[in-house]
């Protein structure tokens, strides 16, 4: 009997054994043994990388040394920035400017670095901002937002700043179709197939200065269109867009946008287009949008109203756009270095469509078409398809390249990135990422010449990855080694906002281009002190000017008087340092605005008016040198109406008796 | 003794185990008696759906949230007619054990349909699940977002199986073992009747 009972509670045992045996254990997210060694940048040295990362929610793009991970900087773009008084100093302000007026904060998703022939130049990045749809172009010679376009007849400027392969163009297309800004916009949202529209933006860029202008608009049927890439190599002068939203709706579209099996990826000719527009056709729309450019040697921006756009429907121009079946509302369209694949990702598909510019041509010539969407062809998609990559996993989003030949494509729902060989499409390897990834990264990797030796994903979800910081996470982004067969993993780092799309660049072709200080004699701004014997207070009416200067360890002047109650006081403090790496700060207690953080040679104004009279302490808040305390200084602001006369003063001190100091 | 007398009746250690059976029972109304372990790799933490004899309980307003994108039916207590029942029948069986153990001892009849009506509970029970999983895993709505061709999303009986990007494990949780343990109990039961008959009628 005892043996019996022993064999059954063995038998139980092992039943329960059985059960949690056959649960896969956790993939793990080992590293290889070297990945220290890979990623350590010794104290003092430099990164091989700059990797531009968008800020997402936070409006700005961060900069990151790759491979250590380290942070280098936080350019402000879309976002006012007290820290450096962006958005807050009168310099700035006409920056953040638009037609709907000062808009402190956006989202900013893309980044792509100019090119000249397929390749990085390092001159330029441009950033997209989503909600009130606008592009900035980014100085990489002072890692400044140098320029900002606002885009008219768009909502939620998502496919964007995607940049043709000599930087003729980088586009914006609308995510959120609209009416036109000319039309009545007062319509009920339920007339969405009659009223609403999609536009693409063709911004050119100025080969000298870099200057944008919006050169055309391409008006299409309302859909979301989503993101884009400009093809290069044979497919040079193409531009394509995915879309999603095929059916129209404007309510639920998880549901609703998800219903038809294919959405589209739009090809562009872009050349053909530019052609129409040179020879005067297409419609002048008005409308009015705000381009504000930052003059570096007045260090002001200025902020202009456009009023007029030139709009092609390609309704009219039927040899502009063609649609390319794309399955189950595609995201990411991401075309090889070669620029003879494109490949879709549908954010719903069991399998990765690529298509071969080739047999798009030839489809084209052919009217190889299955039918129209909107007046727009639709070529069949057989024979656009150059073949699928079978079950690569779930929830495809982007695919960036590297120079072997290999695709990198991000999952988000298996959380994963998979290698696979563009040509024969065979998988080659996967890796988990932690967790979620959205976009990722390649050096040069949407470029005709990557550098695939690093990749970087950027994750939605971050979890465990750090110690908790309560409800809100930073997000996390991961590097990993593509240099041999398999993807291997490096370093997890957190991230500023919520990256999307990033861009990465050799350190070389940015470092002998970087701006150490901004040079005095060529400060062209209009209130520049040059020298402290030119420092003064001017009052101009209820205006007090303050012609200031920075140096180690004072401001000049820095004991003002006269200024009442109910003046606006600018104070145009000047940085006379011409020394690397000294910026000055200015702060004046109670002003309802920001700092100002000024660099050498560079002039900024801080508006401030005093609501009460008093002494104000106004100080230096950036350490710029052992006596660093000791700048400092006083504003006396008296009564309205008070007969105190502008007085302002360096260094003439009271004589102060001894005994007074002793008591 | 009369030896007729004393096979007829139960032996001490089988009411030892039919009251330990009854007790046990009682435990099974206040733990969860299933589980189905969610992981994936966006939940490193897991998720947890647990089967209460009167409700289910654990991580079942994101698993919901997270089924609808495949359009899965929700999950709520109140849809399942069974969580209503299942409390009495468990009572039933512990009030049957320790009738057994005090006061139906002298026959092993009582025992008998105990031990057959416990089993046959057990397996009535388990095709139920099986029946509630298959619906579930199968019923989607044509509208969801995610729709994989021919993917069905029925979670295992017991045991792992991967949905999509979630591994699904479904194993008894303690009232389950319990009741595992209650029958196997019971089976040991019949066998120390068994033997002491056998003894007997050598003697």
């Amino acid at each position: 009997m005892k043996r019996n009972i022993y064999i059954l509670s063995v038998f139980a045992a092992f039943l329960l054994l059985s059960f949690s045996g056959c649960k896969p254990k956790n993939s793990g997210d080992a590293i290889s043994g070297d990945a220290a060694s890979r990623i350590y940048v010794a104290p003092g040295k430099y990164d091989e990388l700059y990797n531009f990362v968008s800020g997402g929610f936070s409006g700005q793009v961060s900069v990151y040394g790759i491979p250590s991970g380290r942070l280098l900087r936080v350019i402000p773009v879309f976002s006012v920035d007290p820290e450096k008084g962006w958005g807050y100093s009168e310099e700035t302000k006409p920056m953040l400017n638009t037609s709907h007026g000062e808009v402190p904060w956006d989202d900013q998703h893309h980044l792509d670095l100019s090119q000249t022939n397929g390749e990085t130049d390092g001159r330029w990045l441009f950033a997209n901002a989503n909600n009130t749809p606008r592009i900035a172009r980014i100085d990489l010679k002072t890692f400044r937002t140098a320029e900002i376009i606002e885009i008219p007849n768009s909502a939620g400027n998502h496919s964007s700043p995607f940049i043709t392969e000599n930087s003729e163009y980088v586009v914006a297309g609308t995510r959120f179709s609209v009416p036109m800004d000319d039309e009545n916009g007062d319509v009920p949202i339920d007339t969405y197939k009659k009223n609403f529209k999609g536009t693409i933006s063709f911004v050119s860029i100025a080969p000298t200065n870099g200057e944008m202008k919006i050169a055309f608009q391409l008006l299409l049927p309302g859909m979301n269109f989503d993101l884009s890439h400009s093809g290069k190599g044979p497919s040079s002068g193409w531009f394509f867009f995915s879309t999603y939203n095929s059916e129209q709706a404007h309510t639920l579209l998880e549901v609703n946008a998800s219903k038809r099996d294919k959405d589209y990826i739009l090809a562009v000719n872009w050349k053909k287009a530019e052609e129409y527009v040179k020879q005067g056709k297409g419609k002048k729309q008005k409308v009015k949008y705000a381009h504000n450019v930052f003059n570096e040697s007045t260090h002001t921006a200025t902020s202009n109203f456009l009023t007029e756009v030139t709009v092609i429907d390609v309704k009219d121009f039927p040899d502009i756009v063609y649609m390319i079946p794309c399955p189950k509302s595609p995201h990411g369209v991401d075309i090889d270095p070669s620029g003879e694949y494109i490949v879709g990702s549908g954010k719903l598909a069991a399998l990765i469509p690529v298509f071969s510019f080739t047999k798009i041509k030839k489809a084209i010539a052919e009217k190889n078409y299955d039918g129209k969407y909107g007046g727009i062809p639709v070529l069949k998609y057989e024979a656009a398809l150059y073949g699928e990559v079978k079950k690569p996993g779930l929830g495809p989003l982007h695919t960036e390249f590297d120079e072997k030949g290999n695709a990198y494509t991000t999952f988000f729902i298996s959380s994963e990135i998979v290698k696979w060989n563009v040509k024969d499409l065979k998988i080659l390897d996967r890796h988990p990422t932690y967790y979620s990834p959205g976009h990722l990264s390649i050096p040069g990797g949407d470029t005709r010449k990557p550098y695939g030796k690093y990749m970087i994903a950027y994750n939605k979800i971050t979890k465990d990855r750090y110690l908790p910081t309560g409800p809100e996470l930073s997000q996390s982004a991961q590097l990993f080694d593509i240099s041999g067969d398999k993807i291997k993993l490096l370093l997890d780092y957190p991230s500023i906002g919520e990256p999307h799309y990033a861009q990465a660049i050799p350190a070389e072709k940015l470092v002998k281009n970087s701006v150490k200080i901004f040079k005095i004699e060529e400060n062209k701004h209009p209130h520049v002190t040059l020298g402290e014997k030119n420092s003064k207070v001017v009052r101009e009416g209820n205006k007090v000017h303050v012609y200031m200067t920075a140096m180690r360890s004072h401001f000049s002047p820095d004991n003002i008087e006269g200024v009442r109650l109910g003046d606006e006081v600018y104070f145009h403090v000047t940085n006379l340092e011409q020394d690397w790496d000294v910026p000055h700060g200015f702060a004046v207690k109670g002003a309802i605005n920001a700092e100002l953080l000024i660099m050498p040679g560079e002039t900024s104004t801080l508006k401030w008016i005093p609501k009460k009279v008093g002494i104000y302490p106004i100080y230096c808040t950036d350490f710029c040198s052992a006596l660093h305390q000791e700048m400092q200084g006083y504003v006396r602001v008296s009564p309205k109406g008070s007969s105190v006369p502008i007085t302002f003063s360096l260094g003439k001190n009271t004589d102060v008796p001894d005994s007074l100091l002793n008591r | 003794m009369d030896p007729k007398n004393l096979s007829s009746k139960l032996s001490i250690p089988t009411r030892v185990i039919a009251f330990c059976c009854g007790l046990l029972l009682i435990v099974v109304l206040f733990v969860p008696l299933w589980r189905i372990e969610l992981d994936a790799p966006q939940y490193p933490e897991g998720l947890l759906l647990k089967m209460y004899p009167h409700k289910i309980a654990g991580n079942v307003d994101i698993i919901n949230g997270l089924n609808h994108y495949i359009g899965m039916k929700t999950l709520h207590t109140e849809d399942f007619v069974e969580f209503t029942i299942l409390p009495y029948i468990i009572v039933f069986f512990a009030l049957m054990s320790l009738l057994v153990a005090f006061v139906l001892y002298k026959t092993k009849k009582w025992l008998n349909i105990l031990l057959i009506s416990f089993i046959l509970f057990g397996i009535i029970a388990m095709a139920d699940f099986w029946r509630w999983e298959y619906n579930y895993g199968h019923n989607l709505d044509p509208n969801a977002a995610i729709i994989v061709p021919g993917m069905a999303y029925q979670p295992p009986l017991i045991g792992y199986k991967q949905l999509l990007n979630f591994g699904a494990f479904s194993i008894p949780d303690i009232g389950g073992w319990i009741f595992i343990g209650v029958g196997l109990m019971l089976v040991i039961a019949q066998i120390v009747e068994f033997k002491k008959n056998k003894y007997e009628k050598i003697q």
